[in-house]
C-alpha cells in the first residue's frame, strides 16, 4: 500500500506507469484482434493464442541468436507461426471447425499444452529475454523513461494492425474471409473455398501471435509456461470490446495493459498474474449480470 | 439378467476389489487412494459438466481451497500459522498425535465449509454465464485461486505449504489415507445416485437440454445451478483435505491449483469414461489413472505432450467415451436407456 501513497507524492510515476502500461497494451491489442479473428470468422475460441505468442518469441529468439538483427527477426517469427498454423489447422483443428463449443475449447486447450511442453523440450525452461540493442529516452528530468523498445513496439504493433486491416479491406482472400465470417453458408454457394479462407485465416492469426510474441521478448521475458496469460488477456480484451471492432480492441487493450501496470506497481509484481485472471472473471459476470437484467446473456 | 442385476455383481465386486487392493499389494496403497481422489474428482466434474451441460474448467478451485482450508485449521489451532510456514517446516512446530487427529478432523470438517461458501459465493454470478464464457471464466477463476495462493505469504506463497507429519509407521499412514479417500469415494458415488435419480437430476438434465425451457416451465434454474456447484464443491473440498495430508506438501500451482493437471485430468476423466453417466466418470477415472501410472514414468519430459495429444484424440475422435460407445454398440446391455440414446 505504500506505494498507493507514492503515487500521489511524485505525480510524474503515475505518467510513468500509465505509459508503460499502454505501449505494452498495443502489443496485447494484437494478440486479442488474431482471437477476434478466428472466433468471429470460424466460431472458435483459441486457447493456443498464447502459447503462439510464446512460440513467437521464441523464434524470435534463435534467430537473433544466429546474428539477425532484432527487428528483422519479428517477419521471421511471423512467417514461421504463418506456418506452425497452417498447419495445427491442417491437422487438428478443420475437424473441430462445426463442432459445438467445448469441443474446441478443449481441443485448443490440450493444444496449448502440448505446444507449451514442446517449447520447453526445445529450448529448455529457462527465462529468455532478446536485447534490441536501443537506448532509452528520459523526460521531466529524468523522472520519466520510456524504453526505445518499447515505442518502437507500440509503432510496429499499430502498423501490423494497420495492415492487417487493410488485408481484409482490399484483397481479394481478405474478402473472401469477411464474408465467411457473415455467412459461411451464403459464402460457399457463392464459390468460396471456406475451408481455404479458414486455413488462411488460422494461419494468419498464428503469424499476428508470432510477431507479438516477437516483440514482447524483447520488452519482457517469455517463459514457456506463461501462455495462458496471453490467452486470458486477449479474450478479456475481446470481450470487453465486442467482436469485430478494432478500434475497441486497440482501446480495450491499451486500457488493460494499464490497469494491470497499475495493479502491479502498488500491489507488486507478484500479484499481476492473479490480477488478470481475477480480473477476467469480474468482466464476464459484471457483464453478464448487466446483461441479465435485460433477461439476456453472454453470447 | 437384468441390468439393474448386473449393476448390483459390479458393485460388490468393485467393493470387495476395494477392500482387498491394500491388503494384496501394500507397495501400491497410496496410488490406490489416488485413484479414489480421481474417482471423486471426475464424479463431481461431471455434475456440472456432464448433468448440467455447464462444462467447468475451475472445479479445480475447491480442491485448492478445501486443501489450504484444512491445512490453516490444522496448523491454526496449535500454532502461529504465518511462524509455521515462515519456518518452512514441522521440526520446529512438533504435533503431539493427539493434536494431529484432532487437528485433522476438524481440518476436514471446515474444507468443505469453506470450498461451499467459496461455491456459493462465486456461484450466482458465475452460473450466469453460459457456454464458452462460462468454460473460460472458470479457466481463469482456477489460475487466478493459484496465482493468489501462490503470492500469500501467510500460507507459505510459492513455495508451498507442509502439513504436520502422520504420526505413525509409512504403512498405517497409507492404510489411513486410502480408508478415507475410498470412503469419500464410495460415499460421493452413492449420493450423485441419490441425487439423479431424483427430482434434482431430472432439474439438472433439464437445464443441459434447454435452460430457458426448463426456467420457462418453472424451474428455479439459478438455484439448483448453485446447489449443483455446491455439491461439487463439497465432495472436492473434501477430497482436497485428505489429499493434502496424504502428499504431505501443498503446493500452490502444481497441485492446490494445479490447472494443466488435477482441473484438466478431470474433464479428461469424464469425458473418456462418457459424460452424463453415472458410472462414465468412474470407468474413467480408472482407465486413465492406470494408463497415466503405467506411462507416465516413461515419457520423461514429454508427459504433458502426451497429456495434450490425448486430450486432442479423445475430443476429436472418442466424444461420447467409453460408455457412450458401449452403449451405441451394445444398446441391449444398458435396458431402457437405450431408446434415449446416448446424447452427448
Amino acid at each position: 500500500m505504500t506505494n498507493l501513497l507514492l503515487l500521489f507524492d511524485a505525480p510524474s510515476l503515475i505518467v510513468q506507469v500509465l505509459l508503460d502500461g499502454i505501449l505494452v497494451g498495443s502489443i496485447f491489442a494484437l494478440a486479442a484482434y488474431g482471437m477476434a479473428l478466428v472466433w468471429g470468422v470460424m466460431n472458435i475460441i483459441n486457447i493456443t493464442q498464447g502459447e503462439f505468442v510464446v512460440l513467437g518469441g521464441y523464434v524470435a529468439f534463435t534467430a537473433a541468436s544466429w546474428g539477425l538483427n532484432p527487428f528483422l527477426c519479428i517477419p521471421v517469427a511471423a512467417a514461421a507461426l504463418l506456418v506452425v498454423g497452417w498447419a495445427i489447422y491442417r491437422g487438428v483443428i478443420y475437424r473441430i471447425v462445426d463442432k459445438d463449443l467445448f469441443i474446441s475449447v478443449l481441443a485448443t486447450y490440450g493444444l496449448g499444452i502440448l505446444i507449451a511442453q514442446l517449447i520447453n523440450l526445445v529450448w529448455g525452461a529457462d527465462v529468455r529475454s532478446l536485447d534490441s540493442g536501443l537506448g532509452t529516452w528520459f523526460f521531466l528530468d529524468g523522472m520519466v523513461t520510456v524504453a526505445q523498445t518499447r515505442v518502437a513496439a507500440f509503432v510496429l504493433a499499430l502498423v501490423i494492425g494497420g495492415a492487417l486491416l487493410l488485408f481484409l479491406r482490399l484483397t481479394r482472400l481478405g474478402r473472401a474471409i469477411r464474408a465467411t465470417a457473415q455467412n459461411a453458408r451464403a459464402a460457399r454457394a457463392l464459390g468460396i473455398d471456406t475451408d481455404r479462407v479458414y486455413a488462411a485465416t488460422y494461419a494468419i492469426n498464428a503469424a499476428i501471435c508470432g510477431a507479438a510474441g516477437a516483440l514482447i521478448v524483447m520488452i519482457f521475458v517469455l517463459q514457456p509456461f506463461v501462455g495462458l496469460i496471453y490467452t486470458v488477456r486477449s479474450f478479456m480484451i475481446v470481450i470487453v470490446a465486442g467482436l469485430g471492432n478494432l478500434g475497441a480492441v486497440i482501446g480495450a487493450a491499451l486500457g488493460v495493459g494499464a490497469a494491470e501496470n497499475f495493479v502491479g506497481f502498488i500491489f507488486g509484481t507478484q500479484f499481476q498474474a492473479a490480477f488478470v485472471f481475477s480480473f477476467l472473471v469480474v468482466v464476464l459476470v459484471v457483464r453478464n449480470l448487466r446483461l441479465q437484467r435485460r433477461r439476456m446473456y453472454l453470447k | 439378467m437384468s441390468a439393474r442385476g448386473r449393476g448390483r455383481i459390479l458393485a460388490a465386486l468393485l467393493l470387495a476389489a476395494t477392500v482387498a487392493a491394500p491388503l494384496v499389494v501394500p507397495a501400491l496403497t497410496v496410488q490406490f487412494a489416488t485413484l479414489w481422489v480421481m474417482i471423486i474428482l471426475a464424479l463431481t466434474w461431471d455434475i456440472l459438466g456432464g448433468q448440467m451441460g455447464y462444462n467447468s474448467f475451475g472445479n479445480v478451485v475447491f480442491f485448492g481451497v478445501g486443501m489450504y482450508a484444512s491445512a490453516i485449521v490444522q496448523v491454526g489451532l496449535f500454532h502461529d500459522v504465518g511462524a509455521y510456514t515462515a519456518a518452512s517446516g514441522t521440526g520446529v512446530y512438533p504435533f503431539t498425535p493427539q493434536q494431529y487427529y484432532v487437528g485433522l478432523a476438524l481440518g476436514i470438517l471446515a474444507a468443505p465449509i469453506a470450498a461451499v461458501a467459496v461455491a456459493a459465493l462465486l456461484g450466482t454470478g458465475m452460473l450466469g454465464l453460459r457456454g464458452h464464457y462460462f468454460a473460460i471464466g472458470t479457466l481463469g477463476l482456477g489460475i487466478a485461486g493459484g496465482e493468489f495462493a501462490a503470492s500469500w505469504e501467510y500460507v507459505g506463497g510459492a513455495s508451498g505449504f507442509l502439513l504436520p507429519v502422520f504420526p505413525g509407521a509409512y504403512e498405517t499412514r497409507a492404510l489411513f489415507f486410502y480408508g478415507l479417500c475410498a470412503a469419500l469415494g464410495i460415499v460421493t458415488f452413492l449420493v450423485l445416485r441419490r441425487l439423479y435419480a431424483g427430482r434434482f437430476g431430472l432439474a439438472l438434465n433439464a437445464i443441459r437440454d434447454d435452460e430457458d425451457k426448463a426456467e420457462a416451465l418453472g424451474h428455479h434454474t439459478v438455484r439448483n445451478k448453485v446447489l449443483a456447484w455446491c455439491v461439487s464443491a463439497f465432495f472436492v473440498g473434501l477430497a482436497g483435505a485428505i489429499f493434502g495430508n496424504m502428499n504431505g506438501l501443498i503446493e500452490p500451482r502444481e497441485v492446490a491449483f494445479s490447472g494443466a493437471t488435477f482441473g484438466v485430468w478431470m474433464v479428461l476423466m469424464a469425458l473418456l469414461g462418457g459424460k452424463g453417466t453415472l458410472w462414465g466418470p468412474v470407468i474413467g477415472a480408472i482407465v486413465f489413472h492406470v494408463f497415466k501410472e503405467l506411462f507416465w514414468t516413461y515419457l520423461l519430459g514429454w508427459q504433458r505432450v502426451a497429456l495434450g495429444l490425448l486430450i486432442v484424440g479423445i475430443v476429436l475422435f472418442f466424444p461420447l467415451g467409453l460408455l457412450g460407445y458401449a452403449r451405441e454398440r451394445w444398446p441391449s446391455l444398458f435396458g431402457r436407456q437405450a431408446v434415449e440414446g446416448a446424447k452427448r
